[in-house]
């Protein structure tokens, strides 16, 4: 049985469109990387998976449960880890895990407090308020509130954005620990390196719907082909050298200061200007060749 | 999850008790200063309109002394005060600027529950802090009596629909300052016509019928009823208050289904 089940799923705000025609399964035991632009509709869906949010058309299905219909009973047995902070922060950090064990209805609180202080590391700042933390810290509570119930399924919303590089670390420390375990995880995100390292597969999204999914090195074998090729010149000369390659039936991205050439091991001669930095494709590629944004 | 199947129906109790759990161990972390002020208030405005008014103005009204007939009449402000107000401003900051609805909403609680809860919480509060003006003006010499001992539960019938009121303009309202106009024409006239103050047959005849429909008036009637001695009418307005609680209840849960559910 499928953790996620979509079809057709149509979400409107007024004249925006923000879920277009969503088809998504999420087997059980899997990380799915819900990979896009902002504005793809990556929060939205989340939202239409807690119930939050409600479907304009289409079917959705959550451990079985039918939503929105069943969404409460549904939302008893995922966790849900927000993108934005909202820890309570006048109250301690064993109260704000209290607060929730209780509300999932979790028979022992204060187990699944303790096992929660532990997944997080902050056993020793239990009695302290939230204000107190340092922003890892925080971002390890709300993860750790989030799967306080040992939830089946677990929706990770832009689990990392904004944090620093350090930071990030850490999370991902956490996520891969449950991904190992075998909890099935949906996180969106538009990190690239975030997706690559945790997801198990990664479903690219854009204009609210799924554009193109697979583990990643399939979508770089079938979107982005073995290598790419870097080339850093001046804008004139850069120019130049996507004319040659685009006439060579390569496809081009801009890569900042620099022209990415992807797939160029298929390049004809002098289709890839003597000096290019030549690399393995990567999801990048992908991201950046099916959605037209620059990669974070 | 741990605990194995949970059964999930309407109005849970165990929702209701987690939010309220969520209001509890935010409440330990600021109780002193709504306590101390909630204590203080009453002191200043016996001081000032009961002994103030009644040295130089006023000894008594319908027979009772004026500080007492102020301090039995204080319940129904400390009550609006502590309902309304906090409802409004409470909610507003909890959903637009903490996210903390988006929180709770993700847990196996619907917005029913999360209404009943925080009109519930606020309604306690509100019906113990309501009790504190009378505690005052029984310090300043009002006899006690059994009847007062139902005062607790006038203020919850009362605080309950006002929560709601409080909830549901919350719901409503775009930006924190509209809540001025909010007070400005609802909350400021509903106590000044309660009869609190002064005797509200003294006013004009439209203005009389119009405050028997104010929830603070029939309040301020119970909790004098108390003091003073029961009528049979107040049966009725007690009801008045519980159908005052129950629609507001619903509104609340309306507009706030319309606000968090996208």
């Amino acid at each position: 049985m499928a953790a996620i089940e979509l079809r057709g799923v149509v979400k409107r705000f007024g004249p925006i469109v923000a879920v277009d025609g969503l088809d998504l399964d999420v087997p059980e035991g899997i990380c799915l990387g819900l990979l896009g632009p902002n504005g793809a509709g990556k929060s939205t869906t989340m939202r239409l998976l807690t119930g939050q949010a409600l479907p304009d058309a289409g079917e959705l299905r959550a451990l079985g449960h039918e939503l929105p219909s069943d969404a409460k009973a549904a939302r008893a047995e995922m966790g849900v880890v927000p993108q934005l902070d909202n820890l309570d922060v006048d109250v301690t950090v064993e109260d704000n895990l209290a607060v929730f064990a209780r509300l999932y209805r979790v028979p022992d609180v204060a187990a699944a407090v303790d096992r929660s202080l532990d997944l997080a590391r902050l056993r020793g700042r239990r009695r302290d308020a939230v204000d107190e933390l340092s922003g890892g810290m925080r971002r390890r509570l709300l993860l750790a509130r989030g799967l306080v119930h040992e939830p089946r399924l677990i929706l990770l919303d832009e689990p990392t954005v904004g944090l620093d590089p350090q930071i990030r670390t850490q999370l991902w420390t956490l996520i891969d620990d449950l991904r190992s375990r075998g909890t099935t995880i949906l996180m969106s995100t538009h990190y690239i390196e975030e997706a690559e390292r945790l997801a198990d597969e990664v479903a690219v999204m854009a204009g609210g719907r799924i554009i193109s999914r697979g583990r990643p090195a399939e979508l770089i074998a079938r979107h982005a082909g073995r290598e790419t090729a870097e080339v850093y010149a001046p804008p004139d000369r850069l120019a130049e050298a996507r004319g040659i390659a685009e006439a060579d039936g390569l496809r081009v991205r801009p890569a900042g200061p620099a022209i990415a050439i992807v797939g160029s091991e298929r390049a004809g001669n002098g289709s890839v200007p003597d000096g290019a930095v030549r690399r393995a494709a990567s999801l990048e590629d992908v991201f950046v060749l099916l959605t037209g944004e620059e990669a974070e | 999850m741990s605990g194995g199947k949970v059964r999930l129906r309407r109005l849970e109790p165990a929702a209701i008790g987690g939010v309220m759990s969520r209001e509890a161990a935010n409440f330990r972390t600021y109780w002193r200063g709504t306590t101390f002020s909630s204590v203080l208030e009453p002191i200043v405005y016996l001081l000032a309109f009961g002994l103030g008014l009644s040295a130089t103005l006023v000894d008594e009204v319908a027979g009772v002394p004026y500080v007492q007939y102020v301090g039995t009449g204080m319940v129904a402000t400390a009550v609006i005060f502590s309902s309304a107000l906090p409802a409004m401003f409470g909610t507003f900051v909890k959903h637009r600027f903490q996210n903390t609805y988006d929180a709770i909403l993700a847990a196996p609680v619907d917005v029913e529950e999360l209404v009943s809860a925080e009109m519930l919480w606020i309604g306690m509060r509100a019906s113990v802090y309501g009790c504190v003006p009378l505690l005052v003006t029984i310090a300043f010499g009002l006899d006690p009596a059994w009847g007062m001992l139902l005062t607790p539960l006038f203020c919850l019938a009362t605080a309950l629909g006002f929560a709601g009121f409080g909830i549901a303009v919350a719901a409503m309202v775009a930006k924190i300052d509209q809540f001025n106009y909010v007070t400005a024409l609802f909350v400021t006239p509903l106590f000044l016509v309660s009869g609190a103050f002064f005797p509200i047959d003294e006013l004009p005849q439209g203005v009389q019928i119009l405050a028997q429909l104010n929830p603070l008036h029939q309040l301020v009637e119970l909790v004098r009823g108390g003091a003073f001695g029961f009528e049979a009418i107040d049966l009725v307005r007690f009801a008045g208050l519980v159908g005052f609680s129950f629609v507001m209840w619903r509104v609340a849960v309306n507009r706030m289904t319309a606000r968090l559910i996208d």
